[in-house]
C-alpha cells in the first residue's frame, strides 16, 4: 500500500524561476501534491524573524537555519499546517507570516510556529539554488 | 442460537435439508421461539432498526457503486451525474447519505439504552465489546464514505483525519503515507478508501452476527434488569418481538423519509457541493455531526498527540465499562444517583457535539476542556464511585412482578426522545459560512419551497434567458445538458425547442479523420459549453478569481441560520439558504462603500459577500434583458428568475422528489398504523 512507482516518479524534483517574484510577494507551487510557499521577504520581515529570542519559541529554530545563506530574502516552506494539515494563508496573522484558518495556528515570517495548537514549524522542503534566480525543490 | 433445536419442518424437502444443514432450526430457535423478556420497551426496537439500516446501506451502496467512478478527476462529476441521469439516482444517493446519519442516530440511542439499563454488565460483557467494535467499524466506514463524493469537505476532512495518525511517535508518518498512497491526499487515497468503504460494511455484518449470537447466548437484558426466571417472564420472539420491531422500524422510516424526500441536505455541508481543491482550505472544517463530540475532545486538548489519544480513548473506554461500573443493580431505573448522572452525561455529549461545530476559540475552548473532563469523569470517577456508595432501590423479584407494579413511565421516555432529537439537531448545526462578517440574506418566497413546492415554469424560462445573456459570458453550467431543458420538472420546453436551443451553440468535437478538432452545432445530448477552457484561463481573465460553475451554486452556498432557527427549519422544511444567498448577492452591490470598509482595486463592494470585496462587477441592471411575457425587467425580478433557474440546475429532480415523498408518507403512515394495531392485538394477552 506504499506509493506506487508512478506516484514516486511524479514526485521528482522541480525547478522554480524566482525572477518574477517581487519583494514582499510570494508564490505557491505544488510539489508532491503539497503546496510550497516561496516568499520574497522584505527587510522588515527578515529583521523581525531574526530579532526573536530563539529559546523562547515552541519549536526553537533560528531563521538562519531555515533559509540558505546568501539568499536570506527567500523563505521556502511547505504550506501545510503541522497541526492537522490545512493550508495556512500567507501575509496574515500577528507575526507577518502565515495564519491557519482551521484551528488558528500562527506562524511568523520564518514559518515558525508562534501561537496556536500546531506543534512544529512549517517544514522546509529540500531545495538548492541552481542560480541566483532559480531553485530546485526536491 | 441458543442450543440444539427440536424444530422439525413438515415439508419432506425441508426435512431433507434440515438433516444435512440445520439452518431452518437455527432460524426457528433464534427468531421464532426465542424467549424474549415480556417487559421490553420501545428502546429495544433499535436493534432491529439498526439491522434494517445496515441492510439498507449495503443495498443502496452496492447500486451506487455501479455508477460511481473512484478517480480524483471524475468522482465529483460521477456523483452529480448519477443523481441527475441514473433512474432514481437522486433517491439512491439521498437514501445512502441520509441513511448514514440515521444509522448513527439509531446507534447512539442503542448505545445510550445499553448504558442506562446496564446492558453491558455480567454476563453480557462480550456482547457489549462486540458492539463497541461495530461502532468503531461504523465510524471508519462513515468517514471513508464521506470522502468518496470528493467535494471540499470530503477532501479536507480526509486530510485532517488522516493527519491524526501522524501524531503517533516514530511510525506515525509511515502510517499516514500508507493511508495516502502518496505524498498527500490524492487519487490513490480515494481509490483505497473506496475499496475499504465497500469492504467494511461486510465486516460489520459479520460482527453483527457475532453480536446477535452473543445476545442469544446471554439473553436480552430488560428495563428492570432482572433475568427471566419462569416462562411467564418471556414471550416468544415471533410474533411478539417481530411485530413490535416492525412497528418500530415503520416509525423510524417516517423520520428517515422526512430527510430523504424533504431535507436531503439538512445534515450535509454546503461546501461539499464544491469540487475538492487541494490549494484552498475551507474556512471552517467540520466533520459530520456524528463525529462532533469526539472532534471537540480532540480540539480541547492543546497537545497534538494527547488530543489524538484523548479522542480515541473516548471510544475505547467504553470497552472497559463492564469493569468500571461494578454495581450489582443493572437498570438505572433502580439506581437514583446513576440515573441523574446518566442524564448529565447525555447532556455533556450533546454539548460536546455543539462545541465540535464551533470555531476553536475563546470560551468554546474552555467549555470544551471542562466538558472533556466531565466526559471522562463519568466513566473513571462517577461510575466506579457510585457502585460503592449508592444504595439502589429494591429490584423486583421477577419480570412478571415488575409488569404488575408498572406505573406510567411515558414522561421519561418522551424526555429521552426530545434529548435524542436535540442531539441530532445540535449536531447538524453549521457555522455561518457565506454570511461570516456580513449581513444575513433576506428571506424570499420561493415557488419551490415546502413539501409541495414546484418550479415556476415562467421563472425557469426567464432565468434561462438571463443566464444565457448575462451569466454565461463568465460562468459555466457544465452539469446541465440541453436535453434537460425538455425534461419533466424543468422549464417545460418541448424536445424540438430544446434541440433548437442546442443548435444555437457551437460545440467542440473531434478529432475527425484528419485528426483535427472541429466545431459543430450543439445537440440535445451536449452539455452547456463553458466560457473558459480551464480554471487557469478563467482565473487569468477575471483578475485572479475564477467565476464558479453555476450548476450547483444554490446548493454549494449557504449561511448559518443559528439557534433556534435550525430546529424550526427541521419542521418547516426550510432548505432555501442557498437561493436566498444567491438572490441577495445579485442585488447586494452598492456603489457607495460604507465607512471603515476598504475594497481592493479591481473588487466591488457587495453587502452579502463574505468579506464584502467581490471580484464580479454588478452583473444585472434594470432593463438589461428583455422579457416576452410582460414580467417587470428589474434587477429584483432578474435575480429571482435566475435564482429559480439555478435551483433547478442544482436539483433537477426536486419535483419528483417531493411528489414521491408525499406518496411514501401516505403509505408509511398507513403502514405504521396497521403495524401498531396488529402489535396491540398480538400483545393483548401479554401485558
Amino acid at each position: 500500500m506504499n506509493p506506487d512507482a508512478s506516484t514516486i516518479a511524479a514526485g521528482a524534483p522541480i525547478e522554480v524561476d524566482l525572477s518574477p517574484v517581487a519583494e514582499g510577494q510570494d508564490i505557491k507551487v505544488f510539489w508532491r501534491g503539497k503546496p510550497i510557499y516561496i516568499s520574497h521577504r522584505t527587510k522588515k520581515q527578515i529583521d523581525e524573524a531574526r530579532a526573536v529570542n530563539v529559546a523562547s519559541l515552541p519549536d526553537p529554530q533560528s531563521d538562519e537555519a531555515r533559509v540558505k545563506s546568501g539568499h536570506e530574502q527567500w523563505l521556502v516552506v511547505i504550506g501545510i499546517c503541522t497541526h492537522l494539515g490545512c493550508i495556512p494563508i500567507a501575509h496574515e496573522g500577528n507575526y507577518d507570516g502565515f495564519f491557519c484558518p482551521c484551528h488558528g495556528s500562527q506562524y511568523d515570517s520564518s514559518g515558525r510556529i508562534r501561537q496556536g495548537p500546531a506543534p512544529a514549524n512549517l517544514p522546509v522542503p529540500p531545495y538548492t539554488f541552481v542560480s541566483d534566480t532559480k531553485i530546485q525543490i526536491g | 442460537m441458543s442450543g440444539p433445536s427440536d424444530y422439525q419442518p413438515s415439508n419432506p424437502a425441508l426435512q431433507w435439508l434440515e438433516r444435512r444443514l440445520p439452518i431452518l432450526g437455527l432460524m426457528h430457535s433464534s427468531f421464532v421461539v426465542y424467549p424474549t423478556p415480556r417487559n421490553l420497551n420501545y428502546w429495544w426496537t433499535f436493534g432491529a432498526i439498526l439491522s434494517f439500516m445496515l441492510g439498507m446501506q449495503i443495498l443502496t451502496g452496492v447500486i451506487l457503486a455501479m455508477h460511481y467512478t473512484p478517480h480524483a478527476d471524475l468522482a465529483f462529476k460521477s456523483v452529480e451525474l448519477l443523481v441527475r441521469d441514473v433512474n432514481y439516482g437522486w433517491l439512491l444517493r439521498n437514501m445512502h447519505a441520509c441513511g448514514a446519519s440515521m444509522f448513527f442516530f439509531a446507534v447512539y440511542i442503542h448505545m445510550l439504552r445499553g448504558l442506562y439499563y446496564g446492558s453491558y454488565k455480567e454476563p453480557r460483557e462480550v456482547l457489549w465489546i462486540l458492539g463497541v467494535i461495530i461502532y468503531l467499524l461504523m465510524m471508519a466506514t462513515g468517514f471513508m464514505g464521506y470522502v468518496l463524493p470528493w467535494g471540499q469537505m470530503s477532501f479536507w476532512g480526509a486530510t485532517v483525519i488522516t493527519n491524526l495518525f501522524s501524531a503517533i511517535p516514530y511510525v506515525g508518518e509511515s502510517i499516514v503515507t500508507l493511508l495516502w498512497g502518496g505524498y498527500s491526499v490524492g487519487n490513490p487515497t480515494l481509490n483505497r478508501f473506496f475499496s475499504l468503504h465497500y469492504l467494511l460494511p461486510f465486516l460489520i455484518a459479520g460482527v453483527v452476527v457475532l453480536h446477535v449470537w452473543a445476545l442469544h447466548v446471554a439473553g436480552q437484558n430488560n428495563p428492570d434488569g432482572v433475568e427471566p426466571k419462569t416462562e411467564k417472564d418471556t414471550v416468544p420472539f415471533t410474533p411478539h418481538a417481530t411485530i413490535k420491531d416492525g412497528f418500530g422500524v415503520a416509525c423510524f422510516l417516517l423520520l428517515y423519509a422526512w430527510f430523504i424526500f424533504y431535507m436531503p441536505n439538512y445534515l450535509g455541508d454546503a461546501d461539499n457541493y464544491i469540487p475538492a481543491n487541494p490549494g484552498v482550505t475551507p474556512p471552517h472544517i467540520v466533520p459530520e455531526w456524528y463525529y462532533l463530540p469526539f472532534y471537540a475532545i480532540l480540539r480541547s486538548i492543546p497537545n497534538k498527540l494527547a488530543g489524538v489519544i484523548g479522542m480515541f480513548s473516548a471510544i475505547i473506554i467504553l470497552c472497559f465499562l463492564p469493569w468500571l461500573d461494578a454495581a450489582k443493580t443493572r437498570s438505572s431505573k433502580y439506581r437514583p444517583l446513576a440515573k441523574q448522572f446518566f442524564w448529565i452525561f447525555v447532556a455533556v455529549c450533546i454539548l460536546l457535539g455543539y462545541l465540535g461545530a464551533q470555531p476553536p476559540e475563546g470560551i468554546y475552548v474552555i467549555a470544551g476542556r471542562i466538558l472533556t473532563f466531565c466526559y471522562f469523569a463519568y466513566f473513571l470517577i462517577v461510575l466506579p464511585l457510585l457502585s460503592r456508595i449508592e444504595t439502589p432501590r429494591p429490584v423486583p423479584n421477577s419480570i412478571s412482578e415488575a409488569i404488575l407494579a408498572k406505573g406510567g413511565k411515558a414522561v421519561a421516555s418522551i424526555a429521552v426522545m426530545l434529548v435524542a432529537a436535540g442531539a441530532l439537531f445540535l449536531g447538524s448545526m453549521r457555522d455561518a459560512r457565506a454570511s461570516e462578517g456580513s449581513d444575513k440574506p433576506p428571506g424570499n418566497k420561493w415557488s419551490f419551497s415546502g413539501p409541495f413546492g414546484k418550479y415556476d415554469r415562467g421563472a425557469l424560462q426567464r432565468g434561462l434567458k438571463v443566464y444565457k445573456e448575462v451569466c454565461a459570458s463568465c460562468h459555466g453550467l457544465s452539469y446541465v445538458a440541453f436535453r434537460n431543458l425538455a425534461e419533466a420538472g424543468g422549464p417545460g420546453y418541448s424536445v424540438a425547442q430544446a434541440a433548437a436551443f442546442a443548435s444555437e451553440y457551437k460545440v467542440k468535437d473531434g478529432p475527425n479523420d484528419a485528426g483535427d478538432m472541429f466545431e459543430r452545432p450543439g445537440r440535445p445530448a451536449d452539455y452547456f459549453p463553458s466560457p473558459f477552457p480551464n480554471e487557469q484561463a478563467a482565473r487569468a481573465a477575471n483578475g485572479g478569481a475564477a467565476p464558479p460553475d453555476l450548476s450547483l451554486i444554490t446548493k454549494a452556498r449557504s449561511y448559518g441560520r443559528g439557534f433556534p432557527m435550525f430546529i424550526v427549519d427541521f419542521f418547516t422544511q426550510f432548505q432555501e439558504q442557498g437561493p436566498d444567498y444567491v438572490s441577495a448577492l445579485l442585488q447586494g452591490f452598492e456603489d457607495k462603500v460604507p465607512e471603515g470598509v476598504t475594497i481592493p482595486d479591481g473588487s466591488y463592494y457587495n453587502k452579502y459577500f463574505p468579506g464584502h470585496a467581490i471580484k464580479m462587477p454588478k452583473p444585472l441592471n434594470d432593463g438589461q434583458v428583455t422579457y416576452d411575457d410582460g414580467s417587470p425587467t428589474t434587477v429584483a425580478q432578474y435575480a429571482k428568475d435566475v435564482t429559480t433557474f439555478l435551483m433547478w440546475t442544482a436539483e433537477p429532480h426536486m419535483e419528483a422528489r417531493k411528489r414521491l415523498g408525499f406518496q411514501v408518507f401516505v403509505f408509511l403512515i398507513l403502514f405504521a398504523g396497521l403495524m401498531y394495531f396488529t402489535k396491540k392485538k398480538v400483545w393483548a394477552s401479554s401485558h
